[in-house]
């Protein structure tokens, strides 16, 4: 009897992923350095490069604190999202007729502009961090509950068949069937929310705020602050990016079955 | 030889589709005992009702018209002392091959101890000592039907029902799994009632072939399959064996 194996290849990230963009990073920023000197371009309009290194380094302490300001509203309001999207989901996949109520609300509500809501949200709420964190789980909320949703009832009929032959209970099924099927789909909705988290946090800033990174570009920009505007704004990418790639970690530590192209 | 009372008894088996234009009949007319640890084919082309037949049995699918009796009595639901395998291994690719294999434990609350070593002496049996932790995607088809023989046996069922188990292979997989079934039912004493449309793997197999025939799906003949035990694959070229299969075959034209 011969044992054939299909082999099993893991993705290993070399460090050669990373060469090419980073040099390609580096580049840009000389080309930029020297146009900007080149051109006399002035500060106030496109800052350098060394100018916006030179503004990170003078406002670290606040701007640490700012960043940790608005990683709280993004975190918190994605949890949230996360918190009350699954469960949602759960009850929508068991009930028809929840199904049918939920869904054109839960359509209208992402249809409607967050930009619109948050000036409202500051009316209703205050300057806190609390509208932020709102408008964060309004924007996370819907790619959560669909994905999750989509998830719990992409059961291939082959497999009910086979659980409905074992006579397994409702318990049973949603817990070793119907939730492990779902979680690669948990993980698609969450990493598409986590995309939009971090831009809902910083237009609740933008409406009305006392700190935050976007808090920061505003007011750095409306005193002509520029070099300071574009540090925030060069952290609040780096912000999006790691969170992504935080969620891209979990996402292989708890789907260790799941081959990755 | 043989109970009394038959291992499965089906009688009047009717079952009926309604469909846009009417109606269709899936099976007419069933009636078929099995013996205990008796190991049953169904041979026949599509559209003549074996997997449906199947299903009945374990009541997946309810019949129309007509009885299953287990050892005497009707079922309320699919039993607790079948397993079934299906043409797909259907593993839940979350889970390593001895968990997957655990399932039916698990499900039925029987004692997990117990299960994992009935499911570590199936998977030996049939060669998949070492993979129990690996995931169903790193092991090739064959193998996973292997692991989804040995799952639907962990909970120690008396009544194997396999529809087309071998299908999705390729010969030479299927052959080698025959046997390492006719292996399997030896040492373990079951009845086996085993669907496919392979008229050379159903008089290999089988203690008799039941004959079947579409449009409607029906039990042409029951031959009983006197070749000895144990079966050899060299038994194909006897000419007993081409007796059965031209008989068979003229029985199941559609």
């Amino acid at each position: 009897m011969g044992i054939e194996e299909t082999t099993f290849h893991r993705r290993g990230a070399g460090a050669s992923a990373y060469v090419a963009p980073a040099l390609t990073l580096l580049a840009t920023a000389i080309v930029w350095e020297l146009a900007a000197r080149y051109f006399q371009i002035p500060g106030w309009l496109l800052p350098t490069p060394s100018a916006i290194g030179e503004a990170m380094v003078d406002w670290r302490v606040e701007l640490l604190r700012h960043t940790l300001v608005t990683l709280y509203e993004t975190l918190m309001g994605f949890g949230l999202a996360l918190a009350f999207g699954v469960p949602l989901a759960a009850l929508v996949t068991y009930s028809p007729l929840l199904q049918k109520t939920i869904y054109p609300l839960l359509l209208a509500l992402q249809s409607v502009p967050k930009v619109a809501v948050a000036p409202l949200l500051a009316l209703w709420i205050g300057f806190g961090v609390l509208p932020k964190i709102v408008v964060v789980f309004l924007v996370c909320f819907f790619p959560i509950i669909v994905a999750t949703a989509a998830g719990l009832s992409a059961v291939p009929a082959t497999v009910m068949e086979l659980i409905r032959s074992l006579s397994a209970s409702q318990y049973q099924i949603f817990t070793k069937i119907r939730f492990p099927t779902a979680l690669p789909h948990i993980f698609v909705g969450s990493k598409i929310a986590i995309t939009f988290a971090v831009i809902g946090a910083v237009i609740g800033e933008f409406v009305g705020s006392e700190s935050g990174l976007g808090y920061v570009i505003l007011t750095s920009s409306s005193q002509l602050r520029t070099p300071l505007a574009f540090a925030a704004l060069v952290i609040l990418t780096l912000m999006s990016i790691l969170l992504y790639y935080a969620v891209e970690l979990a996402e292989g530590l708890c789907l260790p079955w799941v081959e990755k192209s | 030889m043989g109970t009394i009372v038959a291992n499965i008894q089906i009688s009047g088996l009717y079952k009926t589709y309604q469909t846009r234009t009417g109606h269709t009949v899936a099976l007419q007319q069933v009636d078929l005992a099995i013996r205990q640890n008796e190991f049953v084919t169904l041979v026949g082309p599509s559209g003549c009702g074996k997997s449906t037949l199947l299903k009945i049995i374990d009541l997946l699918i309810p019949p129309s018209r007509g009885t299953v009796l287990f050892d005497g009595r009707p079922l309320a639901g699919p039993s607790r002392d079948v397993g079934i395998v299906f043409q797909e291994p259907v593993l839940l690719p979350w889970r390593g091959i001895l968990d997957n294999v655990m399932l039916p434990a698990e499900i039925l609350g029987l004692d997990l101890a117990q299960a994992r070593r009935r499911a570590m002496d199936l998977l030996s049996l049939v060669g998949l000592a070492g993979f129990e932790q690996r995931y169903p995607k790193e092991l090739s088809g064959g193998m996973q039907q292997r692991a989804a023989i040995c799952r639907s046996l962990v909970h120690d069922p008396s009544i194997l029902l396999m529809d087309e188990p071998f299908a999705a292979l390729d010969a030479m997989t299927r052959e080698e799994l025959g046997f390492e079934l006719l292996k399997i039912w030896d040492v373990y004493k079951k009845t086996v009632v085993f669907v496919t449309h392979q008229i050379s793997e159903a008089i290999l197999l089988a203690d008799r072939v039941v004959a079947m025939s579409p449009r409607p799906g029906r039990i042409e003949k029951v031959i009983e399959v006197s070749l000895p035990r144990p079966r050899r694959l060299d038994m194909q070229f006897s000419p007993e064996f081409k007796r059965y299969s031209d008989e068979i075959r003229t029985l199941i034209r559609p």
